[in-house]
């Protein structure tokens, strides 16, 4: 009833009024309950937004633009433009300065402005053979890991998608526990599982399988087990979206016309699970490039990986230039992939 | 179809492989004895002896103040991102967000944080704030990367919600404003919560970003523990684990409940 009878057009009143409610609310709950930094922050937030919203009821542009720009300029600020920056920064040189590395401008004594930017730290992570291989190792070892998690993830996601509800519902909860749980820690059990006195080694010992005990911790080993471990539900939780809309028609069909089992998975099941396998295996290969704390903790001091090398740049040797080159060398290797796990993602929108 | 017995055998090997090291981490938390492999009786010691750790305790309170704020910020700005992806139809700038919310997901987290702090130092030399880093940089930057994955969680159910019910309240005279408030916002909350606990949850687990844009004096608990298990395995770590993973199976238990009803009543 009050739908109807409510004008159609917006007005301005209402809106400024409730957002300058929704600020004092949130301005007082803030500066009573949360810490004075968080507490600015989210005033400043809203009274932006309102800012913005007066501006638009005022230029008579519509709403729409307003609802858009929260996220779009929130992803802007904080997701692109700090690639610019690092950018900008892997150009200067390191510096004994707050912070430590130079500036790109500089203005010369006869007041012109002059851009001091190089390409030294690419040059220098070109002609020191560690970053080379370190980048080759983090491929490696991200793409040894994906088809593990393949090879153990496909097998449980078909056995989820074909079992009977309620089954399907507690066992696709089962893989996703785990995933909420504290990743630190789950990398933290496998410390207790493989070391020398660890649980495997105890018991293939008491069995008298092996009388030596087996040396499992720091070895590339332990850094596969520990990225197949951590990132197997992203693995699975794509091919089980894929493999659950299945037609068991199609199957049938296959069978009635003679086609081995084996014969209907090649040339029915796997390709047409294509798009799950594609996005889970980038879900687990492009994160798992960059890891630092399962090779930092379950690897040797050998096993390479470049999100290591990047960390100990940053935080040992405090060079901000060159750690932020190895940045966005490594953005440049990972971008190809996710622009392939968008476009799998996007086609399967329209198939939807 | 005939059921092989090799799905089966795979599957169970793959769950206990799933929750082995768990369950072995849950059973050593109550280990008597210092050494975490080895069995010396049953004792809550490590329990005792995590209550009185300062600097655990309060490195847990600041993580759970960033959590809860990061968590709230990215359920509103990731409920927005959907909400524009979903129902906006085509606009400058869509295949641009389309991206920002993906790449998070996957973006490898030492580039994250590495960018983000970059960003953080610059806005501060350029504009003066943030003042320093802390508290406030954490947030910022766990509530960039949890409010992408509410916003994946709120893209596929607003894409699964029933149309029709925006178009007959439209119909009625509502404004697009009442509509999303009475209509779309009932309808998606079991899933903008359980939003809210991945992006609760996400924050509290988060290591790399945080050793990025952190500044002293806001340890958060996965920097604390992670210093404390570089240097080997201790069982106070266990004993916080267990209490992590009780209260994670418990809410995660209260989501799926939430969200299986609710598909139901969808239907």
């Amino acid at each position: 009833m009050s739908a109807l009878d409510a004008p159609p057009q917006a007005s301005l009143l209402r809106p400024v009024l409730m957002g300058l409610a929704g600020l004092v609310a949130v301005a007082l709950i803030g500066w009573l309950a949360l810490p004075a930094n968080i507490a600015v922050l989210l005033t400043s937030l809203v009274a932006v937004a309102l800012a913005c919203l007066a501006f638009t009821r005022f230029m008579g542009w519509s709403d729409r633009w307003m609802v858009i720009a929260i996220p779009l300029v929130w992803f802007v600020t904080f997701f692109l433009v700090p690639f610019f920056v690092l950018g900008r920064i892997s150009l200067s040189e390191v510096a004994i300065a707050i912070p430590p590395y130079t500036s790109l401008w500089e203005r010369a004594p006869d007041g012109t402005l002059e851009i001091i930017a190089s390409f030294d730290n690419y040059l220098f992570l070109l002609s020191d053979s560690l970053y080379v291989s370190a980048y080759l190792s983090s491929i490696k070892i991200a793409a040894i890991s994906t088809v593990l998690a393949l090879l153990l993830g496909y097998p449980i996601a078909y056995y989820i998608a074909r079992s009977p509800e309620p089954r399907r519902s507690i066992l696709l909860l089962m893989v996703i526990l785990p995933f909420w749980t504290s990743f630190l820690l789950r990398v933290y059990a496998w410390i207790g599982f493989l070391r020398r006195d660890g649980v495997i080694n105890n018991i293939l010992s008491w069995l008298g399988v092996i009388d030596e005990p087996l040396v499992m911790m720091q070895t590339d080993f332990a850094v596969y087990i520990g990225i197949v471990y951590t990132y197997l539900p992203f693995m699975i939780l794509p091919l089980y979206a894929t493999l659950v809309k299945l037609d068991d028609a199609l199957l049938e069909a296959a069978s009635d016309l003679g086609a081995t089992p084996t014969v209907t998975f090649l040339t029915v099941t796997l390709p047409l699970s294509l798009p799950g396998i594609i996005a889970g295996s980038m879900l687990v290969f492009i994160p798992a490039i960059g890891e630092y704390v399962i090779p930092t903790l379950l690897g040797g001091p050998d096993t390479l990986m470049i999100g290591r090398v990047l960390w100990d740049e940053f935080f040992s040797s405090r060079d901000w230039p060159v750690a932020s080159a190895v940045a966005i060398v490594m953005l440049i290797l990972v971008v190809v992939p996710i622009m392939w796990l968008q476009a799998v993602q996007n086609r399967q929108e329209k198939n939807a | 179809m005939k059921r092989g017995w090799f799905l089966p055998i795979v599957a169970t090997l793959g769950f206990g492989f799933l929750y082995a090291p768990i369950v072995s981490l849950i059973v050593f938390s109550f280990n008597e004895s210092r050494l975490v492999t080895v069995w010396g009786g049953f004792s809550t010691r490590w329990y005792g002896e995590l209550l009185n750790d300062g600097q655990m305790l309060a490195a847990a309170w600041i993580s759970l103040k960033v959590a809860t704020i990061a968590a709230t910020l990215a359920t509103v700005i990731g409920t927005l991102a959907a909400f524009v992806l979903t129902r906006f139809g085509k606009f400058r700038g869509k295949l641009l967000m389309t991206g920002m919310i993906t790449a998070p997901l996957v973006m490898p987290e030492v580039i994250t944080g590495l960018s983000l702090l970059l960003l953080f130092v610059s806005m501060e030399m350029l504009l003066g704030w943030p003042a320093g880093r802390g508290l406030t940089t954490v947030v910022i930057a766990h509530a960039t990367f949890c409010a992408a994955y509410v916003a994946v969680i709120a893209q596929s159910r607003l894409r699964d919600m029933d149309e029709s019910l925006e178009e007959a309240a439209r119909d009625l005279g509502a404004g697009p404003v009442r509509v999303f408030f009475d209509i779309t916002l009932p309808v998606i909350t079991p899933a903008l919560i359980s939003g809210w606990l991945l992006a609760f949850t996400l924050s509290l687990d988060d290591l790399v970003v945080a050793s990025f844009v952190s500044g002293p004096g806001a340890s958060t608990l996965p920097m604390v523990i992670f210093s404390k298990v570089r240097l080997g395995v201790s069982p106070d770590v266990n004993a916080l684990a267990t209490i992590i993973i009780v209260i994670v199976a418990v809410a995660v238990t209260i989501a799926g409940v939430l969200l299986m009803r609710q598909s139901k009543t969808a239907r």
